[in-house]
């Protein structure tokens, strides 16, 4: 009896170490041979490689430099525009009970619903459409991309605001009033620093958001101009060699090195639950 | 004259509910004044009134002879405490306390004496750099109440300032509290539910129910002359007895016991008798006694003894005396037949619209005589 007990209880954790193990090779093995294949001494990718090299890593900016950076600028400005936007849309909807709250909450948060390659292309249309009538060239220009990526950066911005509101007491703000804070005042000195967790996570995730979307970017990119993910897809088309490899291994790095950097000012478990 | 700080008709209605109805109060500089009442008796709406964090449907605050109705709350300069604290968390103590003087951009010299001058007044001095988080609750209300007093406020207001202490610790703070605002004569405003709370740290108090004042006075005004029976009950647990006023000196209860009143009135009809435990004298003889009863309960609570005495099947009467001393009583067991008396003085009669029923001047026989007579 006890030992069939032990021996059930052996097996239980047997069954959720094998499922770890597991899900670790499934997050992990990708990344592993990602990294394995972008050191390939290659012109093609051929296993088993003859050699290795890291010369690979060597030609990113020289083939793909102009379109990380242009993926940079987009982005910064993309997660600028989102929170200027986001925080005070976040503040209004946590502080204020008012008619249409609901409503213009779920439209603020929508985007988040819809994929990416919808509004991509709903945005190209609409855009055509309206050059068409009145003659504005938006389709192909980088205000209408950045535009487009706020739309997708915002909802996440609200959305870490609203979270990092939600254990908000406001009788600080009240308190700050009493004490002589002019309602700015009380934004700047009160509701803000309470909500430095969540606004640092929004910026790196809209970040993050932005400099990864391929979806919006294949539609909306001007032409001459390229994106990194947009370039990596247009390089696959022609090339199979471990550059790629490289940029990707490249770009793991730096959104892990933003995730460590972010868990440093937050936990992230307790802005995202 | 005209009074520091005056709410004249103050109302605030939230649909069809008056949260406060026609709130009326005068307050002079340096005065106590606490606000107390059970909970939803308007008392936390009229102190969000007067702060500015509530806006008034009708009537008007007055400070210092000019409206502050219209103003909004950061420049009424009243400084206020709240029940959570409030503390801004991600500001040290010496940060929470400085930032009404940062607000009214104080010299920073004269910022960092003052932030030293309130901390030491409230005896946190050694904990300047921490945060509010690492302090105790009680340290935590002692930071809230420096950063108020720190802006030298026109007004102090303490919204349930001791709820969220400990037992032990309250009855302190509320003797530091009182201490430190006599010592400042700062003019201020608490809100309790607590009615020794109340007691202990006011010079005057407003008894509210259902948004409306039932008595403002001294602590011995409500409790010897309450205004109504919700008042004398609220006040130190008055004996509430229902019946009908016969012939100006007899009281009928419900149950049908018959009580000879202490004091004669004019009046007669139903009527609310409330008399303190306190003041009830319980003797062996039952001639001339105002109430007979039979013993139900002894109770020996230490200081007081308290007997429950039941007068008929429907009534019953608390009276509590001390164990020992001049007034000491006399312990009665279960089931003995005992005389009540008290002094007219401490007898209340309200009619059947609650309001007070006025003795007649002239007593038949001084009320300490029959008292002594039966001691």
């Amino acid at each position: 009896m006890r030992d069939a007990r032990g021996l059930g209880e052996i097996a239980g954790s047997a069954a959720v170490w094998l499922l770890v193990v597991l899900a670790c090779l499934a997050i992990f093995l990708p990344l592993v041979l990602t990294f394995y294949l972008s050191v390939f001494n290659e012109q093609m990718i051929v296993f088993p490689p003859h050699g290795y090299t890291l010369s690979w890593y060597g030609q990113i900016a020289g083939k793909f430099g102009a379109a990380i950076w242009s993926s940079l600028k987009i982005a910064l400005v993309a997660v600028a525009l989102s929170l200027l936007v986001g925080i005070p849309a976040g503040i209004g909807l946590s502080r204020y009970r008012f008619r249409g709250r609901e409503a213009l909450s779920t439209f603020l948060l929508s985007p988040l619903t819809i994929p990416g390659i919808a509004i991509g292309l709903g945005i190209y249309v609409l855009a055509v459409w309206i050059e068409e009538r009145t003659e504005i060239v938006l389709a192909g220009s980088m205000r209408l991309l950045i535009l487009a990526h706020v739309l997708i950066t915002m909802p996440w911005v609200i959305r870490l605001c609203l979270a990092s509101l939600s254990n908000h007491e406001r009788t600080t703000e009240e308190a700050a009033a009493s004490l002589g804070a002019n309602p700015l005042m009380v934004v700047w000195r009160v509701t803000l620093p309470a909500m430095r967790p969540g606004i640092v996570a929004a910026a790196l995730f809209a970040f993050i958001i932005s400099f990864e979307n391929l979806e919006i970017n294949l539609f909306l990119v001007s032409p001459g101009v390229s994106t990194l993910p947009v370039a990596v897809l247009q390089y696959l088309g022609y090339h199979i060699d471990p550059l790629v490899a490289a940029v990707a291994v490249a770009q793991i790095v730096v959104v892990g090195a933003a995730l460590m950097l972010l868990n440093r000012f937050v936990r992230l478990s307790q802005v995202l639950s | 004259m005209s009074a520091y700080l005056q709410l004249d008709r103050l109302t605030k209605r939230y649909a069809d509910q008056r949260a406060a109805d026609a709130v009326s109060l005068e307050i002079d500089k340096g005065e106590m004044i606490v606000l107390l009442g059970p909970s939803g008796c308007g008392k936390t709406t009229t102190l969000r009134m007067i702060a500015g964090f509530v806006e008034a449907t009708e009537g008007d605050i007055r400070l210092e002879g000019t409206s502050i109705t219209q103003l909004p709350p950061h420049r009424r300069e009243m400084g206020m405490v709240f029940q959570n604290y409030a503390l801004f968390p991600h500001l040290t103590v010496a940060g929470n306390v400085a930032f009404g003087l940062e607000m009214r951009s104080m010299a920073r010299a004269e910022r960092s004496a003052r932030v030293a001058e309130m901390l030491a007044l409230v005896k946190l001095d050694r904990f300047a750099d921490r945060l509010p988080r690492q302090l105790s609750g009680g340290q935590q209300q002692r930071v809230a109440i420096a950063r108020a007093l720190a802006i030298h406020p026109k007004v102090l207001l303490l919204d349930e300032p001791l709820s969220n202490l400990d037992a032990e610790l309250r009855q302190d703070v509320a003797r530091e509290i009182r201490l430190m605002q006599q010592a400042s004569r700062l003019t201020t405003i608490m809100v309790t539910h607590d009615q020794q709370e109340a007691m202990a740290m006011a010079d005057r108090l407003v008894v509210m129910r259902d948004g409306r004042v039932q008595q403002v006075g001294r602590q011995e005004d409500l409790y010897e002359r309450p205004a109504n029976a919700f008042v004398a009950r609220f006040i130190g647990n008055s004996n509430l007895l229902t019946g009908t006023l016969d012939a100006g000196r007899r009281f009928c209860a419900e149950g049908r016991a018959a009580i000879d009143l202490a004091g004669l009135y004019a009046a007669s009809g139903p009527a609310t008798l409330a008399i303190r435990p306190e003041r009830i004298v319980l003797s062996a003889a039952t001639d001339g006694a105002l109430a007979v009863g039979t013993v139900l309960l002894s109770s020996y609570m230490g200081a007081m003894v308290e007997h429950v005495v039941q007068l008929d099947a429907a009534t019953q009467i608390i009276a509590r005396a001390p164990s020992s001393g001049v007034a000491a009583t006399t312990r009665f067991a279960a089931g003995a037949r005992v005389g009540l008396t008290w002094p007219a003085s401490c007898e209340n009669l309200f009619d059947a619209a609650d309001a007070p029923v006025p003795q007649m001047q002239k007593q038949l026989t001084s009320p300490d005589e029959r008292i002594t007579s039966h001691a």
